[in-house]
């Protein structure tokens, strides 16, 4: 329904992901320093979802690092993902009409173990010191490692993870933190295109739906009508 | 073609898993085949670990051939690279050195450096937890100073000084900040962004199966 008052040009909301506006203007910044920008699309492998969309991110980011001509420098864990990271910057380097600047290092694999690749991009944003980090995808235990790191280093970082348990981290040492579902968002936030829209607000309806249960879960057990409907479901 | 059958492994493998989990992945035909997708993927993942290998040695072999600033780091590298594939891929058969079983070099370098390295990274962790609080407690607005009265409740809850401490008060302030800050503020937050988040997961997932997200392919 949505995906359709999209494609009709039916004006749809939504709201404004800061993360996300402030990515463009973040490599603007790194442009007018003369300093690259720092990309990690997580530390999980191809088959997570948080991965792909870190990926889907990238390649926004490679485009407008492209048209800027502003370095790029996207560390990642598995093989797995170096191809996929190449082929999505070549991709957007080609887009952005700039097919002569993209190098097939700028994506590149540093290190397989998960502190091995935390020093290897430490010593970077220490050695390098990039005006700007971002970090979208799955992050563990590195996530304030990294971002600490990224802090005392001067570079305006921007993060985005679906993990709870890594938010805090992100929040305090970040200047922008995209939390849970806003990830998933965004490539469809960024690419404005009816279908991925309709999508984005059909998500929106779904969560309306489940608080809508759960409301109605709460009443029933208020009044300990729960068992009753509980027990229905188990026999049907 | 070369968005169409990626495209269409897409679909097809997503399709598989999705049936395996709403059926009984036992069965001889859906589940067969999911197991297959899985060994696989195992395969072609083995396979391009030597892409990664290759990867690091040309980019690092680039900055010492061309003695590029930190040039040293990456001839570390390059020789830390050779030192623990090397012997590691040799057969035991030739030498109780070679392979990977307890007493080889491979094990030997990877109990005495690596695993000390990677042990020293994360104890580090400590520092920053204390630098990024310290940040994060100021109290320079009311969300900050809620943030930081919270975070010394649950401080003094979690550690053993602290609960005498409060105990001294009263025995079951420790257990009102479990049960009331940990259980039900923190736990009713934590539970709304995992919902949405396993909703964009999905609503991502199914974008990805049906073709509709085609970004992470390089494609709009």
């Amino acid at each position: 329904m949505f995906t359709k008052w999209a494609k009709e040009g039916k004006p749809l909301f939504l709201r404004k992901i800061p993360g996300l506006e402030a990515i463009e203007e973040a490599v603007g910044r790194a442009t007018e320093m003369g300093r690259p920008v720092l990309f990690i699309p997580g530390i999980a492998e191809l088959d997570e979802i948080d991965t792909i969309a870190g990926i889907s991110i990238l390649g926004r980011v490679a485009q407008i690092t492209a048209q800027y001509e502003t370095p790029l420098y996207v560390p990642v864990r598995y093989p797995l993902v170096l191809a996929a990271g190449q082929e999505v910057v070549e991709q957007a380097y080609i887009k952005a009409g700039k097919p002569e600047l993209y190098d097939e290092d700028i994506v590149r694999y540093v290190a397989g173990e998960q502190f091995s690749f935390t020093a290897t991009v430490n010593g970077y944003m220490m050695r390098v010191r990039p005006a700007t980090n971002i970090y979208m995808g799955a992050f563990f235990a590195e996530s304030l490692l990294l971002a600490e790191t990224g802090n005392a280093a001067g570079s305006i970082q921007i993060a985005g993870t679906a993990r709870p348990e890594q938010l805090p981290f992100f929040i305090a040492a970040c200047d922008y933190t995209l939390m849970g579902e806003e990830l998933y968002a965004a490539s469809a936030y960024l690419s404005h295109e009816p279908i991925m829209m309709g999508g984005l607000k059909g998500q929106d309806f779904m969560k309306i739906l489940i608080i809508i249960l759960i409301i109605i879960g709460i009443v029933l057990v208020l009044f300990d009508s729960a068992e009753t409907y509980l027990s229905w479901f188990e026999e049907n | 073609m070369r968005t169409t059958l990626p495209l269409a492994v897409a679909f097809i493998t997503g399709l598989v898993f999705v049936i395996t989990f709403f059926l009984n992945e036992k069965s001889a035909i859906v589940g067969g085949i999911s197991r297959q997708l899985l060994d696989w993927l195992i395969i072609i993942g083995g396979f391009t670990l030597l892409l990664g290998v290759v990867s690091i040695l040309r980019v690092s072999w680039q900055s010492v051939e061309r003695r590029k600033e930190d040039w040293i780091y990456k001839l570390i590298t390059i020789l830390s690279v050779l030192v623990m594939a090397i012997p590691g891929l040799l057969p035991e058969s030739w030498s109780s050195l070679f392979g990977r079983q307890a007493g080889s070099i491979y094990d030997w370098l990877f109990l005495n450096l690596q695993a000390p390295m990677m042990a020293t990274m994360f104890a580090t962790l400590a520092f920053y937890i204390a630098s990024a609080a310290y940040r994060a407690f100021r109290a320079r607005t009311a969300e900050a100073t809620i943030l930081l009265v919270t975070a010394t409740l649950v401080m003094l809850w979690r550690v053993p000084m602290g609960e005498a401490f409060l105990n001294l008060f009263s025995e079951e302030i420790p257990g009102l900040i479990n049960r009331y800050i940990m259980g039900g503020v923190n736990l009713a937050v934590q539970r709304g962004i995992i919902i949405g988040a396993a909703l964009g997961a999905a609503a991502m997932s199914l974008r990805i199966i049906l073709g509709i997200e085609r970004t992470y392919m390089g494609k709009s």
